[in-house]
This record gives structure tokens, sequence and C-alpha cells, in this order.
């Protein structure tokens, strides 16, 4: 097992950014190899620039690499020019660290967090001289895990992934360590691979798919049903109960090279109860659970002082309802050095006026943009999505940024949502309009981009049943606002590739059928399909016909009550029936409450685990959730400041 | 207060790129929380100043850098302690080996450095086939090569720049292969190690280059960006 360093120096010569294959980044570290310890190398399906910053695999990589009987080693996707050059030397995957090579390791674990990552999983398993086929594995390969967001629906990928993790890792990752310490000290004999995949699928949370039958009746899913004893008939994702036990990353990577996120990142929380029907992390994470203010504090302090970044990003998916957000950001404030001014970002700002006042106070040293994402054009949409924010808390957000000296602010937008029409997709021109008419009273030249994507159902939220907009039919609603915002020079759009939400939607809900798909256009030379210059739409139409699979069937077409899901036998704590109720909520443009300040309706994700919402105030944050304590029924009332503009 | 730093580039990091530094810079100035200096508005950044550019690859022992620092607060900092203070702040393989205060007046490192000198291993190339190309590309009046610059092609002539070109003897290590010795102008722009081994016949594409010094050179004498007396750290010549 030798390092594959000094050949590849010779190549990284020739190749674009040869930073990102050389690690060193401070926070990392070069571990020893020893026979008794579990190797595991953590593998981001992506360029370095995007893997790095992620958090699940910084905060497996301590945890592991803490343990007595484990290490952990990095890698990414190899840029195009690079894999040519070691495929054509014979050279393999390797890790960034000590440049072993990925069969160096007892474990090869894949993070999951984008579908369209799928065939680059393939080619980084084939490229590691891994059979890519699971069943083709033998006791010298190392066990391919994956775990992330996209392992709720792990099916497309069942043939290729030994086995699965659902939810939060920290915990599992040591259960798994011991289970493969066990085959690594059993001498990994012939034939120990299907005992090993055995003993894992009893560790809670972990889903070992080559145990599962799968039936079928047509195109239709009956079951998916273990083939063993003592094999789970439902799989429950993992859930920390507190994250205060968790103050990961402690030693955040600060890369060489330009990342994306290139700052500190100290999570705030995890979770959210929010409820907007449509987003899949907030369905999957729940419940809610805070860090406690003063860990916030602590980590933030020590991380600036350690890693020398003059950012720092409280993440979370709301952050403006952390319920110390005040507080932490105050604290924050105070204590900067005034010869090293640090500014706060909120990757994930709330809609209101409130929200905007933080964001001014604590980007006093640099100023970013400014994003909100209303998501939909009308408050009728936005009941159904259960976004709930109205015109009033969007334009006074909108009023109050450009009263701060704001000129450009940015507008997420969803198309193709449920129920949609031309008037909810015409809406987002209005909103658009109505923003830069509040910026024309600040400045001369106010500016609004508007960035709309097609909306692609996920698996464990409400809109699972819902079909997916055609192509042609996003298309038509681009261009729509395309029509609309034509004459209106201070509003740029832009717009997510409506063919890249269609492959999206065939891997987000498909079954195991689909893995022939994304084998073939992996076979065809079909990677980084989330790169739009790379993306090759008619490979996967291609794909999909030469294996008889019916886009229409997997994507476009409305479930009923009685769909088998082929993720039906996971579970993400989420009731099914809760989840179909809420479905028949949104077609009744019913919104739903955050349930952290309101009574509980029971989703599953709480009472199921025996936990809670982790919360430090019992009221909500200042400024209020949204749709909790709001006066909902005035909705759609445009606010006073723009009667006199129209 | 302006002061200058020398360090050093090699290893696996002579892979980031000249931008990559610069950040890595900045990073450890705020680490060591020295009172580095700020521009003015908006988006303030640090006052740091590189010299030229050392290309992506290339490893180095002589790369310069000035930081402005504010004062008063930089009066009482003890200026021979910063090298043995910022190294461990910056990644494995740069080292900072000296640093002393320059006049802020004085011309900035981009425009005193006039030469640059490069030792350059060619593996495979034999010793005897090198001492006639170096003869060769001394003995051409010209040497013209096509460039691409902002897009274009540009016809230039890269003898002026070649100042010194010797071969030193074998590699040291266990390939055959020559190293080269140059020195290269750099007034009024550079020329690249890679650029003149293109112009080898059959031209060399694979070559391990270090920047062993950078000169200001006053009529027949030369001299490094620090004084002689700043250097107080063993140049790092003998460590490579």
């Amino acid at each position: 097992m030798n390092s594959i360093w000094p050949q590849l120096e010779n190549l990284l010569a020739k190749v674009q950014k040869p930073a990102r294959y050389i690690g060193l980044e401070d926070g990392s570290v070069r571990p020893d190899h020893d026979p008794r310890k579990v190797s595991w190398l953590l593998t981001y399906p992506d360029t370095y620039e995007i893997g790095l910053p992620n958090q699940g695999l910084q905060i497996l990589y301590e945890i592991l690499n803490e343990r007595p009987d484990a290490l952990a080693e990095r890698t990414y996707a190899p840029w195009e020019d690079l894999e040519s050059e070691l495929r054509a030397h014979g050279l393999p995957l390797f890790s960034i660290e000590n440049h072993l090579p990925a069969s160096a390791f007892d474990v090869l674990a894949f993070n999951l967090s984008a579908e369209l990552v799928y065939t680059n999983v393939l080619n980084l398993i084939d490229l590691a001289g891994i059979p890519v086929r699971s069943a083709e594995r033998r006791p010298e390969h190392p066990l391919v895990l994956a775990g992330g967001h996209c392992t709720y629906n792990p099916e497309p990928l069942a043939d290729f992934l030994d086995a699965v993790v659902l939810g939060d890792g920290e915990e599992v990752v040591g259960e798994i360590t011991e289970v493969v310490a066990e085959w690594k000290a059993s001498g990994r004999s012939e034939g120990s691979r299907l005992h090993l995949l055995r003993e894992l699928a009893k560790v809670p949370g972990v889903y070992v798919p080559s145990l599962y039958e799968v039936t079928y009746d047509g195109p239709r899913l009956v079951a998916v049903t273990p083939r063993f004893p003592g094999v789970p008939e439902l799989v429950e994702k993992r859930t920390i109960s507190d994250l205060a036990s968790w103050p990961y990353p402690k030693r955040q990577l600060v890369p060489l090279t330009e990342v994306v996120h290139d700052r500190l990142n100290v999570e705030v929380f995890r979770g959210c109860t929010r409820g907007c029907r449509f987003c899949q992390a907030g369905m999957i994470t729940r419940p809610v659970r805070e860090r406690p203010a003063e860990q916030v504090r602590t980590m933030v302090r020590d991380g600036l002082r350690r890693t020398g970044y003059d950012e720092v990003a409280l993440t979370s998916l709301s952050t403006a309802d952390f319920s110390s957000i005040d507080e932490v950001v105050a604290g924050i404030i105070e204590e900067q050095p005034n010869c090293n001014p640090v500014s706060v970002s909120l990757p994930s700002l709330r809609v209101d006026a409130f929200t905007v006042q933080i964001a001014s106070e604590i980007q006093k040293a640099r100023r970013t943009g400014l994003t909100f994402a209303p998501e939909a054009g009308t408050w009728r949409l936005r009941k159904v999505i259960n976004k709930l924010i109205r015109e009033e808390d969007l334009y006074g957000a909108v009023e109050s940024a450009y009263s701060q000296g704001w000129r450009r602010m940015k507008l997420y937008f969803l198309t193709g949502l449920p129920t949609e029409t031309d008037a909810d997709t015409l809406g987002i021109a209005e909103l658009a309009r109505n923003c830069i008419e509040i910026g024309r009273r600040y400045h001369g030249s106010p500016s609004i981009t508007v960035s709309v994507g097609g909306f692609v159902p996920k698996p464990f939220t409400p809109f699972q049943w819902f079909g997916q907009n055609t192509v042609a039919e996003l298309n038509r609603k681009i261009g729509l606002l395309r029509d609309a915002l034509r004459k209106d020079r201070a509003v740029q759009l832009k717009w997510h590739d409506p063919k890249a939400s269609l492959v999206e939607g065939i891997a987000s809900r498909g079954d195991r059928r689909i893995g022939a798909v994304i084998e073939e256009v992996w076979r065809k030379g079909g990677t980084f399909q989330e790169w739009s210059e790379k993306f090759d739409y008619s490979m996967w139409i291609d794909a999909m016909s030469m294996h008889g699979l019916d886009v229409d069937w997997y994507v476009h077409r409305h479930r009923t009550e009685d769909e088998v899901f082929p993720w039906d036998h996971l579970s993400a704590g989420l009731h099914k029936d809760f989840l179909w109720q809420d479905w028949r909520d949104a077609l009744a443009e019913v919104g739903l409450p955050d349930c952290r300040w309101t009574p509980c309706y029971d989703c599953g994700a709480c009472t199921g685990y025996g936990l809670e919402h982790i919360v430090a105030s019992t009221t909500p944050p200042a400024g209020g959730s949204q749709g909790t304590g709001q006066d909902l029924r005035r909705g759609s009332e445009a606010p006073v400041l723009l009667r006199g503009a129209r | 207060m302006r002061v200058r730093f020398r360090f050093s580039k090699l290893g696996k990091v002579r892979f980031t790129s000249h931008r990559d530094v610069a950040r890595l810079w900045e990073r450890a100035l705020r680490r060591a929380q020295l009172p580095v200096a700020s521009t003015e508005g908006f988006a303030p950044r640090p006052k740091v100043h590189f010299g030229l550019a050392l290309p992506t690859g290339y490893e180095s022992l002589a790369e310069y850098l000035d930081v402005d620092l504010r004062e008063p607060e930089a009066v009482s900092l003890d200026i021979d302690t910063l090298p043995e203070q910022l190294t461990p702040l910056l990644p494995e393989g740069i080292s900072v080996d000296a640093a002393d205060v320059v006049d802020p007046k004085a011309p900035s490192l981009q425009e005193a450095v006039t030469a640059c000198e490069w030792r350059i291993e060619v593996p495979g190339l034999a010793i005897e086939a090198a001492r006639r190309e170096v003869e060769r590309l001394l003995a051409a009046p010209t040497l013209p090569v096509v460039r691409q610059r902002k897009g274009k092609e540009v016809h230039d002539d890269i003898r002026p720049y070649l100042w010194e070109l010797v071969v030193a003897g074998p590699i040291a290590a266990a390939e055959p292969g020559t190293e080269l010795r140059a020195v290269f102008g750099t007034q009024p722009r550079g020329l690249r190690p890679a650029e003149l081994l293109a112009a080898f016949e059959p031209p060399v594409i694979q070559a391990r280059v270090c920047r062993l010094h950078q000169w200001i050179t006053l009529g027949n004498t030369r001299r490094e960006p620090l004084s002689a007396a700043a250097a107080r750290a063993e140049h790092a010549e003998a460590r490579a």
C-alpha cells in the first residue's frame, strides 16, 4: 500500500488547478494506517471546490479520526483532465492526504447531496478499481457506502451501493466501524461479504439494498421486502438528539485553493418545522435541534481565531428562526477585534424587515448580496406550498434593504408547482416589478435578479404524489416570464435548465430499474451531469428508452393514495398519512403553522423517536416565524407603501 | 511601516497558484493578529504587495512580499521574530525565511526586481545534448516565439531575456537527466522557464523548476530584495 504521489506529481503539472489534489489543508490529518484500524475514504462525488466545504463530510472526518479504532481520509471527483491522465497511466482514485489508492481503504463512503452526481458515483467506484455492481465485489474490495439527503430514496443506486445510511451520521459511523472491524479481524475470507452485509443491516439506520426483494406488477411496484430473517422490514433514519453533544467540526478544513462557501461555517440548528411542502430537507431532518447560544459563540470565536477567516456563516435551514439569533449576532459583533472586522452571513434569510435589520447590523465589514426566497408569485400559491410569506412581509423586507443601502437583490422562485396557473407564474414578474418600484425611491438604478428553478417532487414530502411538469410546460412558463419582463431592464431573469430538472426527477423518485439507466449514461461518458456544460439530456432520454422505461410514468405521472413508493420500506419518521393529509391541505390551499410555536400535528418525527424539538425559547423569535402568530387573512394585501406607486 | 518577507515554497504546496498563496498569506496575517493596514472603502482589503508571480507547479527559495503595517501599533513589533511566528500559520512547504523593514517609497518588488535565477531539472535530457542546446540558444541572435496574450497570438523575441544559461550537471535523482541554471531578465516583462524549454530542440515538456533568487541589479552589482543583514535566516538553498 504505497503512496502514488511520485507518479501523480508528474501528472499534476499538466492539469488545471492542481492544488485540488494535494491535501495539506489546515485541519486535515495524515493518519497512520494500521491493520487494526478501520480505514474510511470519505468521498464527495463532485469536484473539490464543491465538495470540500461539505459540513457532513467534515464532521464524520473528525469523528472517525478521533476514534482509536478508525481513521479517515478524503477524496473528491478528479476533473476530467486528471481522470484521463490517471486512466492513461493505470493509476487509481486516491486519497488526498496520504495519496493512497482508494482500494487500500476498508470503506469507500459517498456523500450524496444531489441526484445528478449519481453517474460520478459509478465513475469513482470504477476509478477506484472496484466492480461497480455490488454483487460482483469480492472480499478484497472495500465496502461501498453512502449517506446524505439523497439516500432517502437510494433505490436508483441500489445495485451499486453495498449499504446506505439514513439520517444523522455522527453516531452510526462508529457502529459501522465496529461491524467492519470484526469483518477485518475475521480475515475477510471468501464469502464473508454477505455475512458482513447482514451484520450491517442490524445496525439501526443502515439499509442494505441487496438484502431486499423487489416485486413489480408490470410497471407498478408492489413491494420491497427482506430476503432474510433479521433484516428489518422498515429501516428508520438516525437522529442525534442533542446537537450540543456534537460540536463539530472543531477544526474546520481551510482549503489552500478557492472553493465555494470559503468561510467559517457554524451550524446553529438542524431540522426545520416551517413545513414548506416542496422542501425535502425540511421534512427529513426534523425535529428541530438548536445548538446552545453559548456553544455557537465559542465555535465562532475559536473558529475565526484558528482559521484566519474574516467571514462566518451561521448555517441551518432558516437561520433567522434560531431562537438566540439576536444574542449570538450581537456577541460576534462585540467581540471582533477592530483591526480585523468580521462579516457574518445568514445563508437562508427569512423574508421580513426584521431579518434585513439583522443582516445590515452584521454585514458592516463587507456587504454581500441579499437573497430572498418567496418561492411562488402569489399568496394563493404560497399557501399551497406552505411558504407563508405575505406580500407585506416581502415588500417590507425589500424596502428595509433598499433603505439601508443595498441596491441589488436576488429573489428565488420555483415554477411547475402543484396547482400553479399562469396568473401565479406571472405573479413572479409582478413581485419583481413592485420590488424595483420600491427601490426607485432610494436609488436611481435598483436591480433585481429573479432566479427560477423547475420544481422536482422529492420523496418524504407532501408533493411526492405530484406529477412533475414536462420540459415543454416549464419552458412555456419561463417563456411567459421572459415576455413579461422583457421591457424591465432592472430585472434580470435567470432560470435553471428544465431538461436538468427532468433528469433530476427521473432519479429523485425512481426505483431500482433506473440503475440500468445510470449505468448506461456513465458507460457512455456522462459524468459531471450537474455541470451545465457537461449535461447531456439526450443521453438520458436514449438510455430510458433503451431500457424500456417510460419518462412520463416515472416523472410526469400524478400518483394516487395507494401508490407503493420505492422508499416505503425506509422511514424519515414522518407518517405517510400525515404527508397525504398535508398534500390534501395543499390542494385545498390550507397553510400549516410552524409547530415549534403551535401545537403538535403529529407528523411523526418527534413522537416516533421519543424526541422533542430542542428550542431555547417557547415564544417565536423576534419578527415572528412566518405563518405563526401573523394575520394570514391579509396575506395577499399589498402594503400602503406601494399604493402611491401604482 | 512596510515589512518585506522572503519565503520558500517547496514540495506539494508548489501546486498552489499565485492567487492561492496571496489568500493563504492574508489568513496567516490575520491569525498572527498583526496590525495590517487596509484599503479604505466598502470592501477593505489588507495592504499586501506581492512580487513577480511564480508559475503554478514551480518551487521557490526566493519569494517576496511586502506588508504595510499600521503605525503606531507596528512600532513595538519585534520584526526578527515574525518569520518563526508566521511559518507555523502557513501550510507545510511554505517557510518564512527573512523579514525586514523597507522604505515604503522605494520601488515596488515588481518594479525593482530585474532578474530571476532558476534551477531547471530535466529528466531524460542527456548532458551532452543539453550542452549543445545551451550553446545553440546562447549563440542565436534572436529566439522568436509565439505567445498567447489576451486570446491573441503575439510574436516575441525571448533572446533579450535570456541572460545566463549553463549546464550545472546531472540531476540528483534515480533517473538520468540534466540540471540547468538560468538567469532571466524580468523587465519589461518576464520569461517563463517553460517558454525557454519549449525553444529546445526537441522541446522539453517536463521539468522540475525552482526559483533560486530574485535579483535587483544596479550596473554590475546584483543584490537580493532584502539586504544581506536582513537575511538572518540562512538561505534555504542548502535544504532544498
